[in-house]
């Protein structure tokens, strides 16, 4: 008995050892979390990517730790504190999912700097949010399947009915609309971020359906493999996928967080870091196309200019006229939309079939 | 059109219907085997990795199966040598299996697969609606097929079988009568193993020939439920495999053609379904008893 008491109080010294803050601090800690696990190959990988650019950029300066497959939920809570107690100085919690847990554990930790990636929620000083202005990719997609499709029907295979996604969608389609007013476009809901043999089979779904060109906002590669058996063009996403459709992927959105990461640990360093609400796009250098590929040079000129569009001149997916899906005017000819409203995107636009679950 | 949707439905169930398969002989022997999950996404691995290495997707397969049972018979050691509780060794077998297939497969990620060719039968793949699907599949279709009947038929009509099940319903009577309990448990184990490792190298090189982590997503639970689903018959798993098959891909179809239901309804309805029937089936609690095998679960350990 005695013998356990004493390993107790050791074991409970160590601990207030390991929390101390004071010790250790020649290093800057970052971490991460991410809602799938890196080797997906699409959203998550990328975020390890910029995990992976902060290592390479600081050195040994900079300490870092990721968890990966974290469920958004409980789990969540339980994962940020185990990081906030284990000395991290900057937790990137990189889902939209991860929105409420992040507020409540910030709330704890007044010294730990939170980053939540997507979400709108910032609660404590200590809560910055950052997203991408991945629209503004799918725009450009759009305008190509307009383009690229015969039979005018895209298929879209979305994962949960958030802003994040259905902003996507109405980008997607408003780019359509730009080349051809009739596009359609037919969507499934997966109703996951990832599960490969899930997603080939909503593509197949699709396919079987006589959808000549898909499109994906969840995180694997299999959508793109399985049209690619069938000869049918695609999109990757959030990663280039070229290696699994060299002949049917027509561009991709390359997220790319290294930039943002390292400017944020950067200011953790220097202790100039504030809270803020950052939304790059590809102007910032956070979204970027993928090389365009399988198609002909008309619709490579067409989407380069669509792409320089956004980049130089600073324009906006959503900018009017814009009507919603039941025909009422959203945003007047020339207007463009405000952050905020696009941010809480929760209605379909004009030319969506179906309806958006809620 | 039909004919396409009937074959995204055997894909669908067949990597369910090959674990389940396993497993069902796993527990007719008395052996209950949570770790069904772990061996599945270990096989997957595996199956890749070798299919790419090598070049060729048939090695992939006999890596998948071999590591399968290997894998397998970690649980068996544990559970039947060291009498460990089977359901605690079972969920850290697929915590240990989700585990180790990531650290494996990082050098695979983002790598295009190898897949397994469709064989398709001449003259009868021609036969209309239903040729392609019946005559012109990938192999591990086929062989799912002849693993139920195998299966089936070894259960009730080979004196093994007999001899099997009666291990899986009273162990000591069993020891009693002369038979080697727990050999024949090993042997069972490292059948489910096997099963559960080519259901996985089906998900990595025909489902989806890739490797992603924990690309299983599930499947080996569901495979658990298809056994008691099925209370332990061969055919009920099959029949369980499709129907779990067809309303999930169904529920794709609704989507696309603009039925106007919820989907996260339409996404949770293959589990409906399989609950319903479940309680459909177990009504009947005295047709459920002679089909559950009696010791299932339960460590045996012989008296001196």
């Amino acid at each position: 008995m005695r013998k356990l008491l004493l390993a107790l109080a050791a074991s409970t010294a160590a601990l207030a050892f390991a929390a101390s803050p004071s010790l250790a601090q020649d290093k800057t800690k970052a971490c991460w979390i991410y809602v799938g696990p890196i080797g997906d190959f699409g959203y998550s990988y990328q975020h390890h990517q910029g995990l992976l650019d902060v290592e390479k950029h600081f050195g040994d300066k900079v300490e870092t730790a990721y968890l990966e497959s974290v469920p958004e939920g409980a789990d969540t809570e339980r994962a940020l504190e185990r990081f906030a107690r284990s000395g991290c100085d900057i937790i990137f919690a990189t889902s939209f999912g991860f929105m409420d847990p992040v507020q409540k554990v910030a709330a704890k930790f007044p010294d730990i700097k939170f980053e939540h990636a997507t979400g709108f929620k910032r609660d404590h000083p200590n809560v910055s949010t950052y997203n991408s202005r991945f629209h503004e990719g799918r725009y450009v997609q759009g305008v190509i399947a307009a383009k690229m499709s015969k039979t005018g029907v895209a298929g879209y295979i979305a994962s949960f009915p958030i802003p994040e996604v259905v902003m996507g969608i109405n980008a997607f389609m408003l780019g359509a609309q730009s080349v051809n007013p009739d596009f359609k476009v037919k969507i499934v809901w997966a109703n996951t971020w990832f599960d490969a043999g899930k997603e080939a089979d909503a593509a197949k779904a699709l396919l079987d359906q006589g959808v000549d060109i898909i499109t994906q906002h969840t995180d694997s590669t299999a959508p793109l493999q399985v049209a690619a058996e069938r000869g049918i063009k695609g999109f990757g996403q959030a990663s280039d996928m070229i290696k699994f459709a060299p002949e049917t992927q027509l561009t991709s959105i390359v997220d790319d967080w290294g930039p943002y990461y390292i400017e944020r640990v950067q200011e953790v360093m220097d202790g100039t870091w504030k809270q803020s609400d950052v939304w790059g796009g590809m102007k910032a250098g956070h979204v970027k196309m993928a090389p365009y590929m399988n198609m002909p040079d008309d619709v490579k000129a067409l989407a380069e200019a669509t792409e320089k569009k956004i980049k130089d001149e600073g324009f906006n997916p959503f900018t009017g006229p814009v009507y919603k899906q039941d025909g009422t005017l959203w945003l007047e000819e020339g207007k463009v939309a405000p952050d905020g409203e696009v941010l809480g995107m929760n209605f379909y636009v004009k030319g969506v079939d179906g309806e958006l679950p809620k | 059109m039909l004919e396409s949707v009937l074959i995204t439905i055997a894909t669908a169930a067949t990597p369910l219907l090959i674990a389940a398969i396993g497993e069902l002989v796993v527990e007719r022997s008395g052996v209950l085997n949570l770790g069904v999950e772990g061996m599945m996404v270990m096989g997957a691995v595996t199956g890749f990795g070798v299919a790419v290495t090598t070049g060729s997707p048939w090695l992939g397969v006999l890596a998948a199966i071999l590591v399968g049972a290997a894998f397998s018979l970690l649980f068996g050691f544990l559970t039947l040598s060291l009498v460990t509780n089977q359901v605690a060794t079972g969920l850290a077998l697929t915590l240990l299996g989700l585990g180790v297939s990531g650290m494996i497969g990082e050098a695979f990620i983002g790598m295009p697969g190898v897949k397994l060719g469709t064989i398709s039968i001449p003259v009868l793949s021609e036969i209309p609606y239903v040729g392609r699907f019946l005559f012109a599949q990938d192999p591990l279709f086929y062989i799912s097929i002849v693993l139920v009947a195998g299966v089936s038929y070894f259960l009730f009509f080979t004196r093994a079988g007999l001899t099997l099940r009666s291990v899986g319903d009273n162990h000591d009577s069993a020891h009693a009568l002369g038979i080697r309990v727990i050999a024949i448990r090993y042997a069972a184990v490292a059948f489910g193993g096997a099963c559960a490792g080519l259901a996985g190298a089906y998900l990595s090189l025909v489902y989806t020939p890739q490797w992603i982590e924990n690309m299983t997503a599930g499947r080996g639970w569901i495979a658990l439920a298809l056994v008691v689903f099925a209370s332990w018959r061969p055919w009920r798993v099959l029949a369980g495999a499709y129907l779990f098959g067809a309303v999930s891909i169904g529920q794709l179809h609704a989507q696309v053609i603009g039925v106007s239901i919820p989907s996260q309804f339409l996404t949770a309805l293959p589990y409906l379904a399989t609950v319903v029937v479940l309680v459909l089936i177990s009504r009947n609690r005295r047709l459920t008893m002679v089909n559950t095998p009696a010791c299932l679960g339960r460590p045996f350990v012989p008296a001196r």
